[in-house]
């Protein structure tokens, strides 16, 4: 493994810029992701949020080359590591850059586990390969970061396989095959979805305790808020495979801008609000992405729609410090822009 | 026992047998009442065997042991009149597209119950189509469509609406919403709350997400490893929960607000829960309880009233 260069921690390690992602299946094309960008500091977690369909897998694996097999994919823009642009380099070129900056997370453990071997194996191979340790060094490196995950008696867990581990063990595992390479970024593509509300908690605080040991910068796809207000430090809001929101998590959780924010936070019930109450409802259904209309994507739910809302589509712009506390608080709407331009009185 | 009980359940179990070993205890003696026009929600984590009541209430899964009674009658001697108890209790699934036919449209979906069970002319079945649609805020162009072009949400309006088709007094829910986007979840809930009130139906909802039980149910039971653990009106359960995992699960329940998030202290449970075919002894929850007591290990807990409404299931609450 190559010396740590010290890096000054106001440099992102990774960038995302204007990525857009078709897929083609039988007979259509999906704009999945359209002209997204985002990146990455050391040490700092960015959830993105946004519901099933929203572009949030796609825009986050697919520089990666992480997408379900047999879909063709078209991917242009620039995802940028310290060592080159993701997209510029070639299929193995690409699978080394991945291997040694990147560790995955997935929803189902079961989908990276080879259910037909042994987990301390899988481990050790992955640090073989990609950390560059012996044989022997390997095994005992596995050991350690089962333990360091949470997995008791890993000398005896080293020759289980998946199957016999529960759901939460099999998530510690994961998350130890995700570590073995030393990556310095984290992709968890909906950690916790599937597992139970006790479980969640701990791999979530697991998590968090692995990132304040090592710095590792943290992507956090999700659909859960609560996890979102507990994890992250910056959001990313996605609506129909663009970003519509972004800010410190505080700034965008506490004063959503983008009318689908706002909608989908007062749509959503925590155990603070009022019992029998009435939840705010966003009208209709996200778009079909194969048959997009100009115009802003969310304008047909929008409560605050306008005629010029129709006709372009709005980019991401920071709101002026009047309503924010950071001008690093950015939202894709023209209606929102145009409110904070003019000044309060 | 309550006279307004629509439905009474006894001791219920639900064993499934398993290739290897002891069979899995997913339901393992429950008792409970669903009051007539209640919006009761039961919660627990995955496999706590929440389906498996939910099912056997139902008629859907057939009880190794205990009953289920509904209007004084107990679910064996209603299986001789299958239609004439599913006039009366409807389940709701998880994936809506997958309890509708896929081949038929929106209507003949809709018509189908009607048709079974011989209600109406063709012209009063039509009448009776139009009236669901709006019940459920469907608009009427949907008639004609296949399930496949609906959205997510409106498939589960169009289940619901079948659901209510032939007026029943009870609905069975199994976690509604987690096949929606979150969205559209808002939508389906507010659709629940508002059927509640209007037709006076007993609704049982389950549900993972403590959010959404808490802000629809008048009473809530949480079950733990095949049995309740605590059950109670709604707004004493959040706001003194009882047995330790109630405590648990309400504690591991994230606030959506940062600053709440961030400076909250989780007290976290040790663990995965446990195996339900080998389930603890004693107290099933004793292997995770931050309060154990030596007794726990040894002696089930049973469920006792702690006050006129509240039951919990613990030696030590």
């Amino acid at each position: 493994m190559p010396a740590t260069i010290e890096e000054p921690r106001s440099l992102p390690i990774y960038e995302v810029d204007r990525l857009t992602v078709d897929l083609y299946t039988d007979k259509r094309t999906i704009r999945a992701v359209d002209d997204c960008s985002f990146s990455l500091k050391p040490g700092e977690t960015l959830a993105i949020v946004g519901e099933s369909g929203s572009g949030k897998t796609v825009m986050t694996l697919g520089p990666l080359g992480l997408l379900p097999e047999g879909i063709a994919v078209h991917l242009r823009g620039k995802a940028l590591t310290a060592r080159g642009d993701l997209l510029a380099v070639s299929g193995r070129h690409r699978a080394a850059v991945r291997g040694n900056d990147f560790g995955v997370v997935f929803q189902d453990p079961l989908s990276a586990l080879n259910p037909m071997r042994r987990i301390g194996p899988q481990l050790a191979e992955q640090a073989r390969r990609f950390a560059g340790l012996s044989a022997v060094a390997a095994k005992t490196d596995a050991i350690s970061n089962l333990r360091r995950v949470g997995i008791a008696d890993p000398e005896d867990r080293y020759w289980r396989y998946p199957h016999e581990f529960s759901g939460g063990m099999r998530q510690r595992a994961m998350i130890a095959l995700a570590l073995a390479s030393r990556p310095k970024i984290l992709l968890a593509d909906e950690p916790t979805t599937a597992l139970d509300a006790t479980v969640q908690a701990q791999i979530l605080a697991l998590l968090k305790q692995i990132q304040a040991e090592d710095g590792l910068a943290i992507v956090l796809i999700t659909h859960d808020i609560g996890v979102v207000a507990g994890m992250a430090d910056r959001v990313a809001v996605m609506y129909a495979g663009r970003i519509v929101e972004e800010g410190a998590v505080a700034d965008v959780l506490k004063t959503p801008t983008h009318p689908y924010t706002q909608g989908l936070l007062s749509s959503i019930p925590d155990l603070d609000t009022p019992i029998g109450g009435r939840l705010t409802e966003i009208p209709g259904a996200p778009p079909d992405l194969s048959s997009l209309e100009a115009g802003c994507r969310f304008a047909p739910r929008c409560f605050a729609v306008t005629p010029p809302c129709a006709l372009a589509r709005p980019s991401l712009a920071p709101l002026s410090s009047v309503t924010s506390t950071t001008p690093t608080h950015k939202v894709a709407c023209f209606v929102m822009q145009s409110n904070c331009q003019e000044p309060i009185r | 026992m309550n006279a307004s009980a629509a439905i009474t359940v006894k001791q219920l179990q639900v064993h499934f047998a398993s290739s290897r070993g002891a069979p899995v205890r997913a339901v393992d003696g429950v008792d409970m009442e669903i009051q007539q026009g209640e919006l009761h929600g039961i919660v627990g984590e995955s496999g706590c065997g929440k389906t498996s009541l939910a099912r056997a209430i139902a008629g859907l899964q057939r009880p190794t042991g205990g009953s289920v009674t509904f209007d004084g009658r107990e679910l064996d001697d209603w299986r001789r009149e299958r239609l004439a108890f599913s006039r009366h209790v409807q389940f709701i699934f998880q994936d809506p597209l997958a309890s509708l036919s896929r081949r038929q449209t929106i209507s003949q979906s809709l018509e189908e119950p009607l048709k079974i069970h011989g209600l109406g002319s063709a012209s009063q079945r039509r009448e009776r189509i139009l009236e669901l649609l709006q019940l459920v805020s469907l608009p009427e162009a949907c008639l004609d469509r296949l399930p496949r072009a609906l959205s997510g949400g409106q498939r589960q309006r169009v289940a619901i609406a079948r659901a209510l088709a032939l007026d029943p007094r009870i609905l069975i829910c199994d976690e509604p919403l987690s096949a929606l986007d979150v969205s559209i979840r808002a939508q389906i809930l507010n659709l629940f709350a508002d059927l509640q009130k209007k037709l006076d139906l007993s609704i049982v909802l389950i549900a993972h997400d403590l959010a959404i039980i808490r802000l629809v149910c008048t009473r809530v039971s949480v079950m733990y490893l095949g049995k309740i653990a605590e059950t109670g009106p709604t707004s004493e359960l959040f706001a003194r929960p009882r047995h330790p995992y109630t405590q648990a699960l309400l504690e591991a329940a994230p606030s959506v607000d940062p600053e709440i998030e961030r400076s909250r202290h989780v007290q976290l449970l040790s663990g995965d829960p446990p195996s339900p075919s080998s389930p603890p002894s004693g107290c099933r929850f004793h292997t995770r309880c931050p309060f154990s007591a030596p007794v726990c290990e040894i002696e089930e807990p049973i469920l006792r009233m702690v006050d006129e409404r509240t039951s919990v299931a613990c030696h030590v609450a």
